[in-house]
């Protein structure tokens, strides 16, 4: 059992360590002043084949190739708007974890804030609606006062 | 009035589980923007013959179709036969675009499952790939006589894809 463990922690540490191989190569080859840029890119594209990860932690083959065309084109020195529209050209809008706004998604942006927006005027016009009903209070005549004078009275002499 | 108060979240929960039933049958595939667009211009080596260079300039004036293949994408053997029959019929010419393999590998695989290709090209880093924004290989491409892309298959074409969609396209653009 104990043996079987260290063997397990052993694969384990090993195959941490080639990972942090791979990282340490490709880092390298970063300059430390893209690096920075670098990441920032990748983690604001899409793979576009596991499509619910970015391109900085897809191990798919496309996202390599992706991630070296980033690399190589920050190295060539295009802005991160031309790279990020580069990639736009060809896999579409998809491509961005934050996509443009257009009249496509324009709800999926606002739709939120409009949400807020209904339930705050919803809450203020119920919370309004009921402060009506308590405060209101119904009004007496100086007959309705003399009267419940009278009850009152008389409430007092039967005692 | 007040009992369909009580109604609504029910109401809510069934508009929602809509959402989640229509989204469960759409599949993965991405628009291309690239469709309406002129087919990226490349100039890549012919597998057979790696001193002959291909560019989509040379094949204007014809309706063609470009196929993403390579001899390790499973998904490939199973659109292969389509495309030998298609090539038997004459119907367009189709050109591979051999993504990410080894020649040697190709031109075997070419000769165990037949080679339905006016001839294939050879995109060993996958650079002109990007271009065409491919991203699940096999992938089909119609491209018109204008040298514009008209439509887009991603994965392997079925033959009632071909039938229904594929060849009435062609026909038309062929036209």
């Amino acid at each position: 059992m104990k043996r079987s463990l260290s063997v397990l922690f052993a694969y384990l540490f090993f195959s941490a360590s080639v990972i942090a191989v791979e990282i340490d190569v490709e880092q390298a080859m970063e300059d430390p002043v893209y690096e920075e840029r670098f990441k920032n890119l990748a983690a604001e594209l899409r793979c576009v084949k596991c499509q619910n990860q970015s391109l900085v932690d897809s191990p798919a083959g496309i996202a390599d190739d992706l991630r070296m065309q980033v690399h190589e084109q920050l190295h060539s020195g295009k802005s991160d708007d031309e790279i990020v529209s580069y990639l736009v050209d060809r896999y579409g809008e998809f491509i961005r974890y934050r996509p443009e706004i257009s009249g496509q998604n324009l709800l999926l942006w606002i739709g939120p804030l409009l949400l807020l927006v209904i339930g705050m005027a919803t809450l203020y016009f119920n919370i309004k609606a009921r402060k009506k009903k308590t405060v209101e209070e119904p009004e007496l005549s100086s007959e309705d006062h003399k009267r419940a004078q009278a009850l009152l009275n008389e409430v007092k002499e039967n005692q | 009035m007040k009992s369909l108060r009580y109604l609504l979240p029910l109401f809510l929960f069934l508009i929602v589980s809509g959402f989640f039933l229509v989204s469960l049958d759409r599949d993965q595939e991405l628009d291309s923007p690239l469709i309406g667009k002129t087919a990226p211009a490349f100039s890549l080596p012919h597998l057979h013959q790696p001193d002959r260079m291909l560019s989509p300039v040379d094949l204007k004036g014809q309706v063609w179709m470009l196929n993403v293949w390579a001899s390790w994408c499973v998904a490939c053997r199973q659109e292969h036969p389509l495309f030998m029959e298609l090539a038997k019929q004459n119907v367009l010419p189709i050109y591979g675009l051999n993504y990410k393999d080894e020649r040697p590998d190709a031109i075997r695989w070419l000769q165990q499952f037949g080679d339905p290709y006016a001839t294939s090209i050879s995109d060993l880093d996958g650079r002109v790939g990007i271009d065409y924004g491919v991203y699940g290989v096999p992938e089909t491409y119609i491209i018109d006589k204008q040298g514009v892309i008209r439509h887009k298959v991603v994965g392997p074409v079925t033959a009632d894809e071909l039938q229904t969609v594929l060849l009435p396209l062609i026909k038309e653009l062929q036209g």
